[in-house]
């Protein structure tokens, strides 16, 4: 299935990748075979079959509650460009005042 | 016409661990930025998150007490957006395998009205960090110390009819997490917060309208504010002709509005996948059975047991069982008085009820003690005060003066129940009203009334009312 240079735009706006319009078509080869690889999958009769979460078939080891790590801001904040007041500065997002504007 | 309003919400509940849901750094509220956030919360490439058991746990403990479907198997997915505050651009959520399924939660209406809301499902995730927007130069300020902090998103049925059983609903399920023990629920620090998702449609209609869904709402108050805001602005927009549009809004508190976000819509389109760097979480009926056992008693079996046992009204053991303070300082309060378990009622849901709303303490910083009101309630059933002085020694017992029995006798409170006294101010009473006594004995019955608060007047509200409306029946004889 031939994907349209739409849905390539759109799904690379949504990764945030900006592409050129010289790159634009050798990606919509690329992903077009993938989604063609996908779509000889799906002809495999898969009935009954639960699907896998993981490629891997165990379970997800627990950790107790215990704080292990300790501050390390300090080292962290060296590869950043931009910090203040401990806090790490980006280009200002939304005009919004309040800090509970994120996703939840 | 006439409207029928129909809301679903979605309430993150912060779990109280001690380290973050897949890492090992500290979630404790208020710390410096950054101090709290490890190489795993920072999304630094390399590292492996790893599941805390207690968030498991608590989680498992909310799906039981609220007779959920509890799947052997649940999964994490990635939720794909971008936002600074979010350091690897995907939250780790849950979606086709929630650890928590179908369940329900009754809410108390009215003193008559119980309503079952459904529960569609609860999930774990991770929260994400603090987007600071003043101050900065035009830049934002992140501070990463939420991000990783566990959470589970609990989802309503769109069952809710009012924002008044919206809060309803909350207050409910807000007490719920505070009997389990699985989340503080404070709500001005973000341990409790809703999402309400908001349509209208006339009245009859089997289709829902279109909804909004209203963020930033954290007290009990702003969401029915937010909730009646905006289901006006909808009914006003479907009335002039307009469609309501599926968006995102901000409640504006200063303001009392809700604002549509805009743009925001455009970037819901979140890609969730299986995360791979987690493995499916296997939960067996062993596990489940033994999570069980460590459930406490439950608002509602606390409401039934104050039923049963001490024969309060299904009313009054609702209220008095709604927060797990309220109902140990009830209870403590029992067994440390003679007085009735219906009369502690009455005092804690009347005047100690109103006293906190009053002054807006918590029945944590209550200056009063249960053994304090225990006294105090002592006093009234061995008549050493009358139910009216009760409330004057409570009144300085509020204001820190000591306790009852220091109060009423450094203020001379005592009740005269001594007959002789009593019948000595009566008739002086009658002596010097001999216009009232007149009336009162050509059939003005009413003024019976006048003589007791004559008497009541001339002992500073001391004398033993009962005596003195015997004492005074006889004396008009």
């Amino acid at each position: 299935m031939a994907l349209s240079e739409t849905d390539v735009k759109k799904v690379a706006h949504l990764a945030r990748i900006a592409l050129s319009p010289e790159e634009l078509p050798s990606h919509i080869k690329n992903l077009s075979k993938i989604i063609d690889l996908v779509e000889q999958m799906n002809t495999v009769d898969t009935t009954g079959i639960e699907p896998m979460a993981h490629p891997q078939d165990i379970t997800q080891p627990l950790r107790d509650d215990i704080v292990t790590e300790t501050n390390q801001r300090e080292k962290m904040q060296r590869c950043a460009p931009l910090t203040e007041a401990g806090l790490y500065l980006v280009p200002k997002v939304i005009e919004d005042r309040s800090n509970e504007a994120s996703e939840f | 016409m006439e409207w029928e309003t129909v809301i679903g919400l979605e309430v993150h509940v912060q779990l109280s661990t001690h380290s973050k849901i897949f890492s090992g750094a500290a979630t404790a509220y208020g710390a410096d930025p950054n101090t709290q956030a490890c190489a795993i919360d920072l999304g630094m490439p390399g590292v492996l998150p790893v599941l805390n058991k207690k968030t498991v746990e608590k989680a498992l403990m909310f799906g039981l007490s609220i007779n959920a479907e509890i799947s052997n198997k649940s999964v994490f997915a990635r939720k794909n957006y971008f936002y600074p505050d979010l350091p690897k651009g995907y939250q780790i959520s849950q979606y086709e395998l929630p650890i928590v399924g179908k369940g329900h939660l009754d809410i108390q209406l009215d003193e008559n009205t119980v309503k079952r809301v459904g529960i569609t499902r609860a999930h774990l995730e991770e929260d994400a960090g603090k987007s600071l927007h003043e101050d900065f130069h035009g830049q934002s300020g992140i501070d990463l110390n939420r991000a990783g902090t566990p959470l589970l998103e609990i989802v309503s049925e769109p069952d809710l009819r009012s924002a008044k059983e919206a809060v309803a609903y909350l207050k409910t399920l807000h007490s719920l997490v505070r009997y389990l023990d699985i989340s503080d629920g404070n709500m001005q620090e973000g341990s409790f917060r809703c999402d309400a998702n908001v349509s209208v449609r006339p009245k009859g209609e089997t289709k829902f309208g279109t909804r909004a869904e209203i963020k930033n709402v954290n007290s009990f108050r702003f969401v029915e504010r937010a909730i009646n805001y905006e289901v006006a602005r909808q009914i006003e927009l479907l009335e002039s002709g307009g469609t309501v549009i599926q968006e995102t809004r901000l409640y504006d508190a200063e303001r009392n509005e809700t604002r549509s976000m805009r743009g925001k819509e455009e970037a819901n389109d979140y890609r969730y996948f299986p995360d791979p760097d987690l493995l499916p979480i296997i939960i067996d009926d062993k596990t489940i059975e033994s999570i069980r056992t460590t459930l406490p008693e439950l608002p509602w079996q606390r409401r039934e047991r104050f039923q049963s046992d001490f024969g309060l009204s299904h009313y009054d053991s609702y209220c008095l069982s709604l927060t797990r303070e309220m109902a140990e300082f009830f209870e403590a309060t029992v067994k440390a008085t003679q007085a009735t378990p219906k009369i502690v009622a009455n005092w804690i849901l009347g005047d100690f009820s109103a006293y906190l709303n009053k002054e807006q303490t918590e029945i944590s910083e209550s200056p009063l003690s249960p053994q304090q009101l225990a006294q105090l309630l002592d006093r009234i059933a061995d008549n050493t005060i009358s139910g009216k002085i009760a409330k004057t020694v409570f009144d300085a017992m509020w204001a820190g003066e000591g306790d009852a029995d220091k109060i009423i006798s450094s203020q001379g409170l005592t009740q005269i129940s001594d007959s002789s006294a009593l019948e000595k101010i009566i008739d002086e009473i009658l002596l010097n009203n001999p216009n009232q006594l007149a009336q009162y004995r050509a059939g003005g019955e009413k003024l019976f009334g006048y003589f007791v608060g004559q008497i009541m007047k001339a002992t500073q509200g001391k004398a033993n009312p009962q005596q003195v409306n015997e004492l005074l029946k006889k004396k008009l004889g």
